[in-house]
């Protein structure tokens, strides 16, 4: 069994250890000055390394993206941190927040100056205020005691941080739509190339990273390359905050190494809740990456094994769905979640997820035609590859991958409404507070 | 002549070889694949995209396949590479069925409602629906609707349910006007354009993102409901409605104009015109003259064309020699040219002016030695390139609104700097992000004098002096002594282009033609002989036949006519005994008390005239015209680039006024020829433009406006684009979108004169006063700025013009 290997999550047990003071009694802010000492690029350098990926789901070399801002190019550079995690199922970084927002500012600091930054954003999402509240108290801590300001512990390096609130748009996840979103307009992608690296913020050289990926800067800086690729595999390095939720028994963040099995992580999460005590169906992070069955418990969670699955690690918070799960109504609340969250720029998503939607709601009622399942694979083919940004491509995934394994469930919504085949009840997770 | 080679050294562009379909085609480096399959001929279909906006990729239907790619890409938005393979629907099936799906979802939820639709028979989606859309649909699921229309504008009406959401009108006010009062808003299937709460979509191009709607979703109050396309019959038109030279395409449902739309001219208004030259043509319905009319026992009665023809030639011949013309600025270049002709050889007299506004001697020495009969130039094109353009005495968005349009390009593709001397720092100069030079009205030439000799002036001298800026002057420094003296020496000292942007549609080709008191077509001098003898020998005369004494302009006529009526002898100028009068309104003129006066007191007045009017109720003899849009001919724009045109309104019997002038020399049994706008255009252009010699630059010293008195202010003022025109007549959804009627000051200006407090203010002079709401603004201290001719706010009328001083009053809040 692979052991959990906490990192970030170390101290999370440690009542104030949100607070400047209950991190650096354990180890916090030791990497600062490390950091400071050492040239810009050699940090860039060590990063690439490590070979740490973007935790936010796409899973991005992130050296390799840093290296791509101009250096010495006499403009302003902008590090801003994605903290806009809005997917179904990802519950990763607005713990990280809560528990461990100076993590993220040490982080902040380091990249930032790795970078030659002198201005961070932290863009975070608008419906957690207490996330945005805990990270702009941390700022305000770290500025007083002279982490964050001028002249940073006598470094001669300059930076000031920027906490702002998103206002409730999944799409503002997407880094381009971030950045318009950022600078007050609509939140929408934008046209790339250019590419933030060169044309970010303000159309200045920007790197966008996930709240994960720089939490897990100081600790890189702190132990090294080698110690950080004693973790995980060749091509999926270090350790991960995988989130478990669903149907667990013990629903929670569990730090382990890339590679660990969902097998695994289940036994730590103290198995399957309710059902008949099996997996159903699960999907290892997010709504956006299609889902796998009981079949692939075994299967290491890393970006490789993972693709060759046929699926995604995404933000490596899987979810776990019991056998009370309707196949049907969950691609359905996936897709009314895409359509809801479709920021409407592209024809491809904003049409057809409108369309699909509606057809799903006939199946839903057991009004689903055979020609119909044509249809929806039709129309999640015109979408794939086709919109604009990966929004698109996102919900026009979860459907054809329930057909792969579950297109029995959709022929009995051909004339069974789903209720009648899965009652809702019966999936309750909190028993006693669900209706007898 | 429109085809002057410009003076633009052809750079070599880097080439890269693609191939498309299997064709391999060499093309600049950097060119979209869109564009390339255009030259190709090979239609890619689209909707958000737009060559003169930029690319946003967002409604997918471009979608094409490059090798090596696995998702089909947009042609719109992506560039070509050397060595890439593209194919387009006609060779991928990827393609195909790419473009097909999104097709598909372009029309789940528009409305099926194409036969009651403006744009149905001309609608891009319904085109495309035709060739790429699927002969049956699949979707059974409820349409998103919305209520409909709603106003974006008074002008503007928006069908969001037909709206494809290709952010082509947002692109366009963001982007090409600068006014981004058009937003999308909202998300997902429910995204939609809007405009702010209570602000509607501010904008004198309005009326372009009508025209470059893919789907019928913006419609006009004007059209709306109006017409099938296929019952137009639609001719290419020129604009009338001032010197920026628009190409229009002029639609007409059975003999009456039902639309008008800009039409493509890379060189001149490239895909826009201003609302405007759009919706301002119902003027041309009411208020005609419609037969000749002849005065008999003091009454105006209808009369026969011969028994007009006759009186007209019989009152004329007796005046030669003492007779004016005054032709207005609103002719066409041909019939410009005719009354030049007419006034020479059958009335004997240089007494000619096309200038019914505030000008001078300095003017036409101006126009003569640096405007007339000159070939192209500046040009769109120099404006285009320019490092730096110099604004004096013109606010390019209400005088010339397609000279902003093109500065705004300039400035937003590569930074071209703007300065401005200028009372008042408009809304145009903020959306030019022009430097702006607070200059009292009457201190432009002191302005201009300090950047050749100043010490503030450097910077504009040294940018002035960079190969290919450019000074753009408007009609307004007429009325200010020295200033166009000023301009002519600061285009000297520095080498910069010299551009006079006069405002009327018709002022260019007038002065090209003649129709001025020192000059014969083509900038001729009347006192030079072998200029004379040039003329003389195109209208096939004996060069003696041409009156060789400099005449008098429009302000001398009208003096002279009342002085002629005070006193009986005439010693050296001759008596003024009879007027030909073409198109123009007498409350136009700066001085329109005495015109009046003296169109009551000239013994013979012969009008030439589409409407009723001040002058056709004086006159003795009426002809009736035909508006542009009834008659061939051409205007000149400020460039110098004759516009030409064909009757719009074919079936219409009115006459131009060459033809008339044709008529009367004909009794007159004066050799004019048949005046048809054939041989009137072929005469013209055999004498402009021309390389004779020219009159020396006006050398007026500059002096200071005068510093008004306690309680009084400088009077800043022009015509809105939108105001009381005559040519504006008729049309309530256009007025209703004009810029408010108010008196605009600095805080510094309120407070010195009292009114910091007041909610309007009065203007008074002499002769009347205006009342108006009061504003403060980014306006020259000691100035207030007022529109000239607005509702309410007819300045004219009360003897106020720009530079005078004016009484300010504040009035309760």
């Amino acid at each position: 069994m692979t052991p959990l290997t906490p990192v970030i999550t170390a101290h999370w047990d440690v009542p104030d250890y949100f607070t400047l003071e209950g991190y650096k009694r354990h180890d916090g802010y030791r990497a600062l000055p490390k950091a400071l000492a050492m040239d810009p690029d050699s940090i860039i350098a060590q990063v690439k390394d490590t070979g740490l990926r973007g935790r936010g789901g796409a899973g991005f070399p992130t050296g390799l993206k840093w290296s791509f801002v101009p250096q010495n190019d006499g403009k302003p550079h902008y590090l801003v941190v994605n903290a806009d995690e809005s997917e179904p199922g990802a519950c990763k970084d607005v713990p990280i927040m809560m528990a461990n927002p100076h993590a993220l500012l040490e982080g902040v600091i380091i990249s930032s100056y790795a970078i030659r930054a002198h201005h961070t954003f932290i863009y975070i999402r608008g419906e957690v205020p207490q996330a945005i509240r805990r990270v702009a108290s941390a700022v305000r801590e770290a500025e007083q005691a002279g982490l964050i300001g001028d002249n940073i512990q006598g470094s001669g390096y300059n930076l000031r941080v920027t906490v702002h609130s998103g206002a409730g748009a999944y799409i503002c996840g997407e880094e381009t739509a971030l950045l318009d979103s950022l600078e007050g307009r609509r939140g929408q992608p934008r046209l790339k190339p250019p590419f933030p690296a060169t044309h970010g913020l303000y159309a200045d050289p920007t790197v966008v990273n996930n709240v994960e990926t720089i939490a897990n800067i100081p600790w890189i800086v702190n132990n090294g390359v080698e110690w950080f690729r004693q973790f995980g595999t060749e091509k999926s390095p270090g350790f991960k905050v995988f989130a478990v939720s669903g149907h667990v028994n013990r629903p929670g963040i569990y730090e382990a190494p890339l590679g660990i099995t969902m097998r695994e992580l289940l036994d730590y999460a103290g198995g399957v809740r309710g059902g008949d005590g099996t997996v159903k169906f699960w999907i290892p992070g997010g709504s956006s990456v299609p889902m796998l069955t009981a079949d692939h418990l075994d299967t290491p969670l890393t970006y490789e094994a993972m693709a060759e699955a046929g699926t995604m690690l995404g933000t490596g918070t899987p979810m776990v769905f019991n056998s009370t799960i309707s196949v049907v109504k969950a691609v359905t609340r996936w897709l009314e979640f895409y359509k809801h969250e479709s920021c409407g720029k592209c024809t491809p998503c904003r049409e057809g997820t409108y369309w699909i939607t509606g057809v799903l709601d006939r199946f839903e009622h057991g009004a689903g035609t055979d020609p119909d399942m044509k249809l929806l694979e039709d129309l999640c083919a015109n979408i794939t590859g086709r919109s604009f940004c990966a929004l698109g491509d996102a919900a026009a995934t979860p459907y054809p991958a329930a057909m792969k394994y579950f297109r029995d469930e959709f022929e009995a919504a051909t004339h069974t409404p789903v209720d009648e085949t899965y009652p809702s009840a019966a999936s309750y997770l909190f028993t006693e507070l669900a209706p007898r | 002549m429109t085809l002057a080679p410009h003076q633009t050294s052809v750079q070599p562009v880097d080439t890269v070889t693609v191939s498309v379909d299997g064709i391999e085609v060499r093309v600049p480096k950097g060119m979209l694949i869109i564009r390339v399959a255009e030259l190709m001929g090979i239609e890619i279909p689209r909707f958000c995209d737009h060559p003169l906006l930029d690319p946003v990729a967002a409604c997918r239907m471009c979608l094409i396949e490059i090798d090596g790619q696995g998702q089909p890409q947009p042609a719109c938005a992506q560039t070509v590479t050397d060595g890439m393979v593209i194919k387009t629907q006609r060779t991928s099936e990827l393609a195909k069925e790419a473009q097909e799906g999104v097709m598909e979802f372009l029309l789940l939820n528009h409305p099926l409602d194409c036969p009651v639709c403006d744009k149905g028979g001309e609608c891009p989606l319904q085109n495309q629906a035709m060739t790429v859309g699927r002969p049956e649909a699949r979707f059974d699921e409820k349409r998103r609707t919305f209520p409909k229309p709603i106003n974006v504008s008074a002008q503007i009406l928006l069908d969001r349910e037909r709206c494809v959401s290709c952010a082509r009108c947002t692109r366009f006010a963001d982007q090409i006007a600068g006014d981004p009062m058009l937003e999308l808003l909202e998300r997902g299937a429910q995204q939609q354009v809007g405009i702010g709460p209570d602000a509607p979509f501010d904008s004198y191009y309005s009326g372009n993102t009508i025209q470059i709607c893919p789907v019928g979703a913006l419609t006009s109050s004007l059209y709306r409901f109006r017409s099938r396309p296929f019952d137009l019959v639609s001719t290419p038109t020129a604009c009338e409605h001032c010197a920026s030279g628009c190409a229009l395409r002029t639609d007409v449902r059975r003999g009456v104009i039902t639309r008008r739309l800009a039409w493509d001219d890379p060189e001149v208004n490239e895909d826009w015109n201003c609302d405007k030259g759009r919706f301002a043509f119902l003027y041309t319905a009411d208020g005609r003259v419609e037969t000749p009319l002849v005065r008999e026992d003091g009454r105006l009665r209808v009369a026969s064309w011969p028994e007009a023809l006759d009186t007209a030639a019989h009152g004329l011949a007796a005046a030669r020699g003492r007779a004016g013309v005054l032709t207005g600025g609103r002719l066409t270049r041909e019939d410009a040219y005719a009354y030049a002709k007419f006034a020479r050889l059958a009335l004997g007299t240089n007494d000619i002016d096309f200038r019914n506004r505030v000008s001078g001697d300095e003017e036409a020495q101006f126009l003569a030695s640096m405007v007339a009969g000159r070939r192209l130039g500046p040009t769109y094109s120099d404006l285009d390139h320019a490092p730096l353009v110099l604004l004096a005495g013109l606010e390019t968005e209400d005088e010339s609104p397609i000279i902003f349009l093109r500065l705004r390009k300039a400035v937003r593709s590569h930074g071209l700097r703007v300065q401005a001397i200028s009372a008042v720092r408009t809304r145009s100069l903020d959306k030019l992000q022009a430097s702006w030079w607070a200059c009292q009205p009457g201190n432009e030439a002191w302005a201009l004098r300090q950047i050749i000799d100043g010490p503030q002036g450097a910077d504009a001298l040294a940018g002035l002096r960079q190969p290919g800026a450019v000074i753009l002057i408007g009609e307004r420094l007429a009325g200010v002594p020295g200033a166009l003296s000023a301009a002519a020496a600061l285009a000297d000292a520095t080498g910069a282009k010299l551009g006079w942007v006069p405002r009327r549609a018709g002022e260019r080709g007038a002065l090209d033609a003649g129709a001025l008191p020192g000059l014969l077509p083509g900038g001729r001098q009347v006192t030079d002989e072998g200029a004379r003898a040039q003329v003389a020998a195109v209208w096939g005369v004996r060069s003696d036949v041409l009156p060789s004494r400099i005449g008098r302009s429009s302000s001398q006529v009208i003096a002279a006519i009342r002085s002629d009526a005070a006193r009986a002898d005439a010693d050296s100028e001759p008596a003024v005994q009879a007027l030909l009068v073409a198109g123009l309104d007498v409350e136009d003129s700066p001085e329109a008390g005495a015109f009046r006066q003296a169109l009551d007191e000239v013994p013979f007045l012969v009008a030439v005239s589409t409407h009723h009017n001040e002058v056709t109720e004086r006159a003795d003899v009426v002809f009736p015209s035909a508006v542009v849009a009834e008659k061939a001919g051409g205007f000149t724009d400020w460039e110098g680039r004759v516009r030409s045109f064909g009757p719009a309104i074919r079936e219409s019997s009115s006459v131009a006024d060459g033809r008339i002038l044709a008529m009367v020399a004909d009794v007159m049994e004066v050799p004019f020829g048949t005046g048809d706008v054939a041989s009137l255009r072929a005469e013209l252009d055999s004498l402009t433009p021309s390389t004779v010699t020219r009159a020396a630059a006006p050398q007026v010293a500059s002096s200071a406006a005068p510093t008004p008195e306690s309680g009084y202010a400088l009077l800043a003022t022009w015509r809105l684009l939108l105001d009381r025109g005559r040519l504006q007549e008729g049309e309530p959804h256009l007025a209703a979108t004009a810029r408010p009627t108010e008196a605009v000051m600095s805080r510094a200006t309120a407070n010195s004169l009292g009114v910091a407090n007041a909610a309007t203010v009065t203007l008074s002079t002499a002769r009347g006063s205006v009342t108006l709401p009061l504003a403060i603004g980014d306006v020259a201290d000691g100035a207030v700025w007022a529109p000239l001719n607005s509702e309410g706010c007819a300045l004219l009328g009360i003897g106020a013009t720009y530079g005078s001083v004016v009484r300010v009053t504040g009035g309760a809040r």
